[in-house]
């Protein structure tokens, strides 16, 4: 089987919806004649046609506000924002329309709408270009927050964003689009988007990580080994709502955790996990949890964002910490 | 301003011109040959009797919040004509986006009044209303409803279905990029999309002329590349004629158009407001002369259309159904707490199931 880059699956994923779907749409900026500025859209709309593969103005507001109308119309939209710098006008209607339709109507008007948007820093983009701000969309109920961490998922778990009837953001590692590639079978096969995935099995200490992030704590898992410390490491993969089972299963097991996100420290999605291990896993715990994240600062411009974003040698410093604590 | 005269030597590249739409007089006489609709009497005695319906359930739902029986409420005083007018030239099949002061759209859409006071009284039962099934609830954030309507009539063109969107919001949404960006779109993709502005001169406490440098809101959408044009909103019969031509034209595959109907909110912008703050009582007396519902009585009366056994016969009618459907509303219990899960997501994610039970006093042991 031929390997796909991570931005390839994506656009299999969205190809294999519009083909087994006529209500599924693609907008946005650029996706159509020039394939969206990571590609992710390129050839859709040669194959699906400029009605359903729809080149909007230069208004992100909008794209998520036609998303709403198309989707309570029965549409199943899927609207792409460049850059997630550029996805802050759509919190309006994501918080405000998209999140609460099938709510605030009793079920009435519902809005099966994806809104993708490329995830994090690491590409030596402009200002704006590399945020992280997952938490904030987790915080929003109604809505699915998605981000998958390799081609596979990126595949599996955008074809479930799209078949599901309710809102959902769908966050690609931006730094991971062409930097990993894996086996993907265009066979239709979505992934489950309640469950989180153990990406490697250990006894010593469980590693929680999504998105881009996985590749560090991956290799931080490595570089433990070398150590004789087995790292348990997990894939969120959905961050809302989140599988907190598959967490406190496995920190039943390591009685240590530590959590890895590129987004700031301060209310970071990584809090929650921790709250909630706090909550309904202290009996099990060994050591405190600890968090390896962003600095709690402004995502620096690209000479310093490899300063900014959690190190190999930082998550390994911290699992070695919670291993060796009593 | 030297510059100006110099560039009149320039060639003159685009000329746009707005119009204004009545027919009806303040007081009834006819300023113009009326539309040919308004040869039916039927209908015409129709939108009267809705708008004096909307009038005193407004005048009721209002006693209702000063007697803690219904959340704050926005009354339509003075515009009934724009919301009614409008949803009289909607097909059902059309779909309605409103903001939250087009009850007169909604109730003429088939809306229950105790659908509305639910929905006003906290229940968002209120919105799984037995209107149009496809029809969009109030729009509470202003504006933010008209890229939605965008989207609608997107997916009405992409399908070919012969149906038309229609949204409807406040001289103050005309300052929003929501409404911009939404105008812009449509005129881009020529949507069957009909803009409907009601101008009531408030927007709370700020007038028109802090909202806007523009000499009307109709012209705005000169700049999105379609057709606008100023109705006399307080003249149901061109409320209705703009409507009718403005619909029918987007049904044809003509596009967008914009309505700006300039009226008058003669009560206060919610019951929590209160207008006296920032406007005159001169003021709001002035604007009473031209409020639509006298004014298409004096018409019809002059018409032999209408009879004073005839008015006291609606008010008597109106009062009936009224009551009923505050008894409906006052009957209806709150839902069962744990019910704000249902509908959250289609199927209740196993992470939240805990939360529901707490609220249902369930034992989550």
């Amino acid at each position: 089987m031929p390997e796909v880059t991570l931005v390839e699956a994506i656009n299999r994923a969205l190809g294999r919806a519009m083909v087994d779907d006529p209500d599924v749409v693609v907008l946005g900026e650029d996706v159509g004649v020039n394939g969206g500025v990571f590609r992710a859209t390129v050839g859709l709309q040669e194959r699906f046609g400029p009605e359903r593969v729809l080149d909007t103005p230069l208004a992100e507001l909008l794209i998520s506000g036609l998303c709403v109308g198309m989707a309570a119309q029965g549409l199943k939209p899927v609207g792409e924002i460049q850059f997630m710098g550029f996805i802050y006008p759509c919190l309006d209607q994501l918080v405000n329309h998209a999140s609460r339709m099938r709510n605030r109507t009793q079920g009435r008007l519902t809005c099966p709408m994806v809104l993708r948007t490329p995830h994090g820093a690491g590409i030596r983009a402009p200002e704006h270009h590399s945020e992280s701000t997952e938490a904030m969309l987790a915080h929003i109920p109604g809505l699915r927050v998605v981000i998958p961490s390799s081609p596979e998922r990126a595949y599996g778990l955008l074809l479930a964003a799209i078949r599901d009837p309710d809102p959902v953001v769908f966050l690609e590692p931006t730094r991971l689009y062409r930097a990993v590639k894996g086996e993907v079978e265009d066979n239709g096969e979505a992934l489950p988007m309640d469950r989180a995935f153990v990406e490697r099995e250990g006894r010593d200490v469980t590693l929680i990580s999504w998105g881009a992030m996985l590749k560090e704590t991956m290799a931080a898992a490595d570089a433990l080994a070398d150590e004789s410390i087995a790292a348990e490491v997990i894939d969120l993969a959905t961050l809302k709502p989140y599988d907190e089972n598959t967490v406190l299963r496995s920190v039943a097991k390591t009685g240590r955790c530590v959590i890895v996100h590129e987004a700031a420290h301060t209310g970071g999605f990584g809090a929650e996990i921790a709250a909630m291990i706090a909550e309904r896993g202290l009996s099990s715990l060994l050591a405190p949890v600890t968090r390896v994240t962003g600095y709690d600062t402004i995502i620096p411009m690209a000479r310093l964002e490899q300063r900014y974003m959690p190190s190999v040698e930082r998550i390994v410093t911290a699992a070695r910490k919670a291993h060796q604590y009593n | 301003m030297a510059s100006k005269r110099a560039n009149e030597e320039l060639p003159v590249i685009a000329r746009f011109e707005v119009r204004r739409r009545n027919y009806l007089a303040p007081d009834g006489s006819i300023e113009r040959p009326l539309p040919a609709f308004a040869t039916d009497a039927k209908l015409l005695v129709e939108l009267y009797r809705s708008m004096v319906l909307l009038r005193l359930f407004d005048r009721k739902a209002v006693a209702l919040q000063r007697t803690g029986r219904l959340g704050t409420y926005a009354i339509s005083l003075g515009q009934e004509a724009v919301s009614v007018g409008i949803a009289s030239a909607m097909r059902e099949d059309d779909v309605l986006l409103p903001s939250y002061r087009d009850n007169g759209a909604l109730l003429w859409r088939g809306v229950a009044l105790e659908e509305i006071l639910l929905f006003w009284g906290g229940d968002e039962r209120g919105n799984q209303f037995s209107g149009p099934v496809h029809d969009f609830p109030f729009c509470v954030p202003v504006g933010s409803q008209a890229p939605h309507a965008a989207g609608v009539a997107y997916a009405l063109k992409l399908r070919k279905e012969p149906r038309v969107a229609v949204c409807m919001f406040g001289d103050g949404a005309t300052s929003k990029g929501d409404v911009y960006e939404a105008m812009n779109v449509a005129g881009v993709h020529k949507l069957p999309l009909v803009f409907v502005a009601t101008n009531n001169q408030w927007a709370i406490s700020v007038p028109l002329r802090l909202q806007t440098g523009s000499e009307t809101l109709a012209q705005k959408a000169i700049g999105a590349g379609f057709s606008g044009e100023q109705v006399d909103g307080s003249d149901v019969v061109a409320m209705r004629a703009a409507a009718e031509e403005a619909i029918a034209a987007a049904r044809d595959g003509k596009g967008p158009h914009f309505i700006e109907a300039v009226t008058y909110r003669l009560g206060d912008h919610t019951t929590s407001d209160d207008a006296l703050r920032y406007r005159s009582a001169e003021e709001v007396q002035a604007h009473w002369k031209e409020e639509p519902i006298a004014r298409l009585r004096s018409y019809l009366v002059g018409q032999k259309m209408w009879t004073k056994a005839d008015e006291e016969r609606l008010v008597a009618e109106c009062h009936e159904r009224i009551e009923a459907a505050v008894e409906r509303y006052l009957k209806t219990p709150p839902r069962r707490a744990e019910t704000m899960f249902d509908n959250l997501y289609a199927d209740l994610p196993a992470a939240y199931a805990a939360q529901r039970r707490e609220l249902a006093g369930e034992d989550d042991a």
